[in-house]
């Protein structure tokens, strides 16, 4: 296909959104990324079937990626001929008919679970959906087309000024396109924020015909999904900007290298391929510019450290994924020995909006030495979860109780950068987050997932729980890191078993420095961040375990004690049924008795209580000194 | 060979060294497991020998080499689910369930294994029962969750 073809089938993708935007038939249309499905949409989408089958309405059914909001999918948007789409939140299926039965049968919209319309006009009772508190700070670039268009549709993409980008970047010269990218300042979203152009120029100036461009969708971080957010709602601008890369850096083949944890992402990122190579935007020839490029999808084996680029290397050549030491860098010396370039999905993802809007456009937005916009995932005790897109720049506070709508209980940290990062107390609320100030904080930027941590959150139980992970997936290459990180984690057990003093805590500050500056990839070399940043900041956190052997959050599972406040109880038999190990025993409307010898500390009892037991709070979690306090009074 | 399952992703596959990855994924989409005699096979078919494609296999957490239980439970171990109570979920399954993490039940209904992160961190905790992702999982709802597939 060339040019002219690609603008023939753009006038038609156009209409196919025009008949989506402008629709002559009711619209129902369900977020049902891998979240949403989580969630129960594809439950909701067969309530949606059967009710609008006994309605007899003729309606179409639409699958929308994700639109952000996870805490409140799954979510179900009607969009009436003439009418703004609504969204309503948290549909599960016995709410499907009552909504629908309002727009069919009422001509009404619905206002109960409304979470608003896309529409300009002010309708009364519903609000705006993009006013939404969680919605209304943020500046949705790369995430434009997550949960608006239907992303198996490429007709959607077209419509929506995709490929565009494309067809600009193949009538202008490679370097052309690497200084658009290098002039954007756009750095690399996959962690260590390395500004792409720079990358790009690298790769391209080496020398070779046979180039490589490798997409890292491996998204290691456990806690974050920003990635996959993006492929299952947006997959054609992630495949754009790898083409784009390519090309500017010469290669005519490309690999994305994705975890087999996401299996929706990888089925939506083979069906866009397979309709970006039908319509000659992939293959060779690409639109008649006489570029060609292959793309490969390379599925992850479950190995954080694969998403390190030179082991990412090694494991698509078939090999245990081992990172090597750098240089030679792998735009030197990269797959297969060749020169190759490896960028993440948000950094290609973004690049087709680059080239279409200018360096300019661009790099107005964010700070002096971050631009753009970053996608962060919001989750843990924060009350709105779900995927965001906000400035660099922004403060945490805006992010974390503004957008994200604060906490339950008081905010203890944040931990950014996941197992390569840190967690930040409130005195950095302030911060305006971009790739410096984090790393001047202790904690680095990473991909962006932010854990919000409340007073129940035990910041040694959460470095343990890093350095467990870093241990365990170290690839054992480097002893830094092999022998270094396990030490880390024993030191940190010990500590959340009440067995440590606190000479510990030295030794966990030289050898967390040490590993740093011995280990041989960023893995290691990070690795200690989270116990050297919670050393310094939660101090007395560590000091209570320690000194008082008293888990203040009551986490640390040999230091808390399960126990029932007798005045509370009333003897509902609630916990008594629920206990797997016959630990609470009592008559029907006397005070229970916990053994504690038979506790196996699984929270049961502690969930039943709060929810279905007549008293509500008659069991507690504590630790140490407290423990005695609460069961006297 | 004949045109099982097996033989016809060995014959698919281009013979190259790039290949091992993605042929031992499949084998085990098909087989469940990477078995002693798959392994064999691929190796004849790659040329490359059986230790090494061990080495590689047991270096990714994504392979195993025994026989699948029935069901396959996966519990979130990302940092959004620890945070949210993931560990008792563990616990949870691991008494219910009398296996330990890496474990199949005596009577081969349940594998119960641990995942870093499956992405619905929005919504954690979670747990994975084949390919059915469970969120907001507590351990009253995980229990009600495991006894309609023991009773299935
Ligand atoms: C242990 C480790 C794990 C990593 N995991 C990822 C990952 O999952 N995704 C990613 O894009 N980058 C990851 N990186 C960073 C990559 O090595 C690389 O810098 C990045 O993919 C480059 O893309 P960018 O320049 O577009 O950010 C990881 C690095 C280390 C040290
Ligand atoms: S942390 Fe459990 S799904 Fe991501």
């Amino acid at each position: 296909m060339n040019t002219k073809k690609l603008d023939t089938r753009r006038r038609k993708a156009v209409k196919v959104w025009d008949a989506f935007e402008n629709n002559k038939k009711p619209i129902i249309i369900l977020g049902a990324a891998t979240c949403g499905r989580a969630a129960g949409a594809m439950d909701t989408w067969k309530a949606v079937e059967k009710v609008v089958k006994k309605l007899k309405v003729d309606a179409d059914i639409v699958e929308v990626g994700c639109i952000g909001p996870c805490y409140l999918e799954p979510l179900m948007d009607v969009k009436m001929p003439g009418k703004p789409r609504v969204s309503y939140s948290n549909i599960s299926p016995e709410k499907v008919e009552r909504i629908l039965k309002g727009f069919f049968k009422e001509d009404e919209i619905p206002s109960r679970d409304v979470l608003g319309h896309f529409g300009d006009e002010e309708i009364d009772g519903i609000p705006k959906f993009w006013d939404h508190p969680m919605l209304k700070p943020q500046v949705r670039l790369v995430l434009r087309n997550c949960g608006i268009i239907e992303p198996t549709n490429i007709d959607h993409y077209l419509a929506c000024d995709g490929y565009k980008a494309l067809e600009y970047t193949l009538s202008h010269k490679p370097v052309e396109i690497m200084q658009l990218v290098l002039d954007s300042g756009i750095r690399g979203r996959g962690g260590a924020g390395f500004p792409t152009g720079l990358k790009w120029r690298f790769c391209q100036d080496a020398p070779g015909d046979e180039k490589y461009m490798i997409c890292n969708a491996d998204e290691g971080d456990p806690g974050a999904f920003m990635n996959r957010s993006l492929i299952e709602g947006d997959p054609h601008a992630l495949l754009e900007g790898l083409i784009i890369a390519a090309y500017a850096i010469g290669a005519s083949k490309a690999y994305i290298y994705i975890r087999a944890e996401y299996p929706l992402a990888i089925k939506r990122l083979e069906k866009a391929i397979e309709q970006a190579s039908k319509l000659g935007l992939i293959g060779k020839n690409i639109l008649g510019s006489g570029f060609d490029l292959g793309i490969t999808i390379k599925q992850g084996a479950g190995a954080f450290v694969c998403g390190e680029e030179t082991a990412l290397l090694q494991s698509i050549e078939g090999m245990r994924g081992m990172p090597r030491s750098r240089p030679p860098f792998p735009a030197q010396k990269g797959l297969f020995g060749k020169p190759t370039t490896i960028n993440n999905v948000e950094t290609l993802g973004t690049i087709p909006n680059i080239v279409r809007n200018g360096a300019a456009w661009y790099s107005g937005y964010g700070t002096e030495k971050s631009k753009g916009t970053k996608t962060f995932s919001l989750a843990g005790r924060v009350r709105r979860t779900g995927l965001i897109e906000v400035p660099m720049g922004m403060s945490l506070r805006e992010i974390i109780f503004e957008i994200g709508g604060g906490l339950f209980k008081p905010f203890k940290a944040v931990q950014t950068g996941g197992p390569s990062g840190g967690c930040l107390s409130e005195e950095f609320l302030d911060t305006p987050i971009d790739y410096d100030n984090l790393a001047k904080a202790g904690s680095i930027m990473g991909s962006g997932g932010l854990i919000i941590l409340d007073d129940n959150t035990c910041i040694v139980d959460l470095a343990k729980y890093f350095l467990n992970f870093t241990q365990s997936e170290s690839c054992g290459k480097c002893v830094p890191c092999r022998v270094g990180t396990r030490h880390l984690y024993e030191i940190l057990d010990r500590i959340t078993k009440g067995d440590a003093d606190t000479d510990d805590f030295e030794k966990l500050e030289s050898l967390g420095q040490a590993i740093k500056g011995s280990a041989l990839c960023g893995l290691g070399q990070t690795a200690p961040n989270p116990v050297l940043t919670t050393l310094k900041y939660f101090r007395n956190e560590y000091l209570a375990h320690v000194k008082d052997k008293r888990c203040p959050a009551a986490v640390c599972r040999e230091l808390v004690t399960y126990r029932i406040i007798p005045d509370q109880c009333t003897g509902c038999q609630s916990c008594v049924k629920v206990c797997p190990t016959g630990a609470i025993t009592g008559p029907r409307s006397e005070p229970h008795n916990l053994d504690e010898e038979l506790c196996i500390k699984c929270r049961a009892c502690y969930e039943i209580c709060r929810f279905d037991a007549i008293a509500g709070d008659a069991i507690v979690i504590t630790s140490g000194a407290e423990s005695a306090e609460a069961t006297t009074n | 060979m004949a045109s099982n399952p097996l033989s016809s992703i060995l014959e698919n596959s281009s013979g190259s060294r790039e290949d091992l990855i993605p042929v031992l994924q499949k084998v085990q989409a098909v087989e469940g497991f990477i078995s002693k005699e798959s392994v064999g096979l691929i190796s004849r078919r790659l040329k490359i020998s059986e230790n090494e494609i061990h080495g590689v296999a047991t270096f990714y957490a994504q392979f195993r080499f025994t026989p699948p239980g029935e069901h396959h439970i996966l519990v979130c171990m990302g940092t959004a689910c620890h945070v949210k109570g993931g560990a008792q979920l563990v616990i949870t399954l691991e008494h219910e369930l009398d296996a330990k993490t890496g474990e199949t039940t005596e009577d081969g209904k349940f594998d119960l294994d641990q995942v870093a992160c499956l992405g619905c961190c929005a919504l954690a905790p979670v747990v994975k029962i084949d390919d059915k992702i469970y969120s907001q999982m507590s351990v009253l709802k995980l229990r009600q969750v495991l006894d309609e597939y023991k009773e299935a």
